[in-house]
């Protein structure tokens, strides 16, 4: 079945288009994309004016809980949430439980995945059996079920010297180790930024450097090893520095920063909501000179992509005092929102950034499909509505977990469809669209 | 000299009444509300003076008294102000250490709720607990102490027991020394102090000072010497000896070296000088027994005070004087 995607603007920086394009799906496929294509027997499918069509985003970086953690989220909940945040394919972290750290988990994870048939799923795995810093996983096996990196994310890798032994590894199948950077006796007991915000709240810091020095370590390792090493979720400056600085020395090393670093400060510990557990994440919210760094990393190329840390907990969790809250905030349904309220409307970047941030660069790191409209790619697309007023409302998320710091936020930006595999999977009522 | 005081209390007329409904910490009042709080508390000392100490102010009122942390001093404090307020008082002190298997804290307080107290006196071993409860209880939230944030009632009877002898917070030179990183004393003094005009300084060693501190309008510095130098009044804060092994400071012996209150280092500060702990002391670390016992101490002030100005809290929070005329 061809279907025809009339009238948007296309945004595919990998075949240098901006501008009015139609695009032709053939079954699963893009088979063309060109100005004024007939119909020829297509489903057309008329993409309104000011809506830009894009290959589909990709997060690298979410928590989907299953199995095991089902009450906060289940792949099909992450998957729903994921689509209808205009992501065509999520990478799930191993910290399930059990932990993926075998083929089993991850063909579990796979089945639930095309159970639900929403977005594409990619199961990173384990670099340690049960996540627990002694013995290296079966990464051969995790490699071959399917898993696309590996990480023991939740958690730093607990030494260098199995850091280095998971980066020589995982070279093997040319798969990146994905690294939770933290100094674990910095972090301490440490449950927000060290900064005056915590200061004056009581609550126990975490400093940037702690941060740093587990990108330091990697990147030293990769640089010994000459495999590819990922610093996950970045918050602070001496990490930016230190990418900056591994990049010029040539070093296969790339990052990415979460929507809640380059939005919010350790501030919002203090107000709306004095210590509202949905500011409690980690990495923490950072200071405003950290902010506005990986806000500037964004802006110059250091940063490579833009990952949400999609992190579903259940709101009893949450409803604690803030010591013994759980770390982290869903983020599939509000990236995109913040992307361009934040970073496009300010001038800050273009919308072809935007795409190298969430599809390009995330399909690159994990050398998967996507990041391209090309002819014969996988029909991912998704249609943005730069201009839609969105308003966040933490009850109206499909994610079976709420924790949002961004409840009633009114901001400028959404998705209005997300096609995967060239099936619509997701349509905003909000916007005309006829998909 | 004051007049005497009736069977009820006379309230300034300067704010008649505290913002909030509840007292969560220093940090969210003005001034004025301090300034009530301690001329209520005026009125309140005397009636602990007399021989039936006793007062109708909260007749009819529960308060619930809720200690997830050991306390002696705070507790029997609010305890005796409740009752010379004639309020109703019930203490619930739960242990923390199992709290993992049982139930939250906001289950428990709802389930207190659920009998229709009317404030909630809240101590807890984790900062913001008092926000959290707050946010879902109907009760009056009274900060008996969260975590490493604030103990506003603290705060207030350091302020009141310094007025009392200084008959002024302003212009003040209040020197507060020892483990500021750990000490909600410390950070309800810091608002307190700076909010009504006082020169604050703080002292520890540099591993115990909560990050960019400055930004509360304080002095910082290690040398306690210089915070010392020329004090209206010294405030020691407890040193608590499981510091050691976060490495905070090598031992208590070196602590006391660089850090303790002896009375050759109190030389330096004001003759009239006022010393201050908030208790429980280590004598011989945060301050000689010398110190502790000597003319200068306040220590035991301190604790009277407490009562007073807990009544007056609980009073002010109850609706003061406008509540009874309506009842």
């Amino acid at each position: 079945m061809k279907r025809l995607l009339k009238g948007g603007r296309v945004v595919d920086p990998v075949n240098g288009i901006d501008g009015i394009r139609d695009v032709l799906i053939d079954g699963e496929h893009i088979a063309r994309v060109a100005r004024d294509l007939p119909v020829d027997g297509a489903a057309v499918i008329e993409v309104a004016g000011g809506l830009v069509v894009c290959p589909g985003l990709i997060d690298m970086h979410v928590h989907l809980r299953e199995p095991g953690q089902e009450h906060k989220e289940t792949v099909a909940t992450g998957t729903a949430s994921a689509v209808a945040g205009g992501f065509t394919a999520v990478a799930c972290m191993p910290n399930t439980s059990p932990v993926n750290d075998n083929a089993n988990v991850t063909s579990y994870i796979l089945a639930k995945a095309a159970e639900a048939g929403l977005a594409r799923v990619y199961p990173i795995g384990a670099v340690s059996r049960g996540s627990k810093g002694e013995l290296l996983a079966d990464i051969g096996d995790l490699r071959q079920a399917g898993c696309v990196a590996i990480t023991d994310d939740g958690h730093p890798v607990a030494t260098a010297l199995l850091m280095r032994r998971a980066l020589e590894y995982a070279g093997m199948f040319d798969m990146p180790v994905i690294e939770h950077c933290e100094d674990p006796s910095l972090k301490g007991d440490g449950v927000a930024h060290e900064g005056f915000h915590a200061a004056a709240l009581g609550l126990r810091g975490i400093p940037g450097a702690a941060e740093a020095l587990g990108a330091e370590r990697g990147i030293l390792l990769a640089e010994l090893t000459g495999s590819a090493f990922h610093v996950a979720h970045m918050s602070a400056r001496p990490s930016l520095r230190a990418v900056r600085r591994g990049k010029d020395a040539g070093i296969r090393v790339t990052c990415e920063v979460a929507p809640h670093h380059f939005t919010l400060t350790d501030e919002a510990l203090t107000a709306p909501i004095p210590y509202d557990t949905n500011t409690k994440m980690n990495p923490p919210l950072r200071e405003a000179a950290d902010r506005d760094a990986m806000v500037q990393g964004i802006v110059d190329g250091s940063v490579d992509a833009i990952a949400t840390d999609h992190a579903p907990h259940h709101y009893d969790e949450k409803k604690v005092e803030f010591d013994r809250a759980p770390f982290g905030i869903v983020g599939l349904e509000t990236a995109v929102p913040l992307v361009f309220d934040r970073l496009v409307h300010t001038g800050l970047i273009r919308l072809a950034r935007v795409i190298e941030l969430m599809s390009i660069n995330p399909a690159k790191i994990l050398r998967v499909a996507g990041g391209t409209l090309s002819e014969g790619a996988p029909a991912d697309i998704t249609i943005l509505a730069p201009d839609l007023k969105v308003r966040i409302e933490a009850s109206r998320l499909r994610s079976r977990s709420k924790n949002t710091p961004f409840d009633g936020w009114q901001l400028r930006g959404g998705v209005a469809a997300t096609i995967v595999g060239g099936r619509t999977v997701f349509t905003n009522g909000e916007v005309a669209l006829n998909v | 000299m004051n007049p005497p005081v009736k069977t009820d209390v006379e309230v300034p007329a300067l704010a008649p009444t505290l913002r909030s409904r509840h007292l969560l910490g220093i940090a969210d009042m003005m001034p004025e509300e301090i300034s009530l709080v301690l001329d209520t508390a005026v009125a309140m000392k005397e009636i602990g003076s007399r021989s039936v100490k006793k007062v109708p102010a909260l007749r009819g009122k529960t308060v619930v008294n809720l200690f997830f942390e050991p306390s002696t001093r705070t507790r029997t404090s609010f305890e005796i102000a409740e009752k010379r307020l004639s309020a109703d008082t019930l203490n619930v002190a739960i242990a923390t250490s199992s709290v993992v298997k049982g139930e939250t804290l906001a289950d428990t307080a709802l389930n207190l709720e659920a009998m229709q107290p009317d404030m909630i006196v809240l101590r807890h071993s984790s900062s913001g607990t008092c926000h959290l409860l707050s946010r879902i209880c109907r009760s009056a939230i009274i900060n008996a102490g969260d975590g490493t944030h604030e103990h506003p009632t603290q705060a207030l009877l350091d302020a009141f027991t310094i007025r009392e002898r200084k008959k002024q917070l302003a212009g003040l030179k209040v020197a507060i020394i020892g483990d500021l990183l750990h000490s909600r004393v410390l950070r309800s003094n810091i608002h307190l102090l700076t909010k009504m005009g006082a020169d604050v300084w703080v002292c520890g060693p540099p591993t115990l000072i909560p990050t960019d501190i400055r930004r509360f309008g304080v002095q910082v510095t290690s040398y306690v010497n210089e915070a010392v130098s020329g004090a209206d009044v010294v405030m020691l804060l407890r040193i608590q000896l499981e510091r050691m092994e976060g490495a905070y400071f090598p031992s208590l012996r070196e602590y006391f070296n660089l850090f303790g209150m002896t009375e050759a280092r109190l030389r330096l500060a004001k003759t009239d000088v006022m010393i201050m702990h908030p208790g429980p002391m280590n004598r011989g670390v945060e301050i000689a027994s010398e110190v502790a016992d000597g003319p200068y101490s306040v220590i035991l002030d301190q604790v009277a005070n407490g009562v007073a100005v807990r009544m007056a809290v609980l009073y002010l929070l109850a609706g003061g004087a406008k509540d009874e005329e309506a009842a």
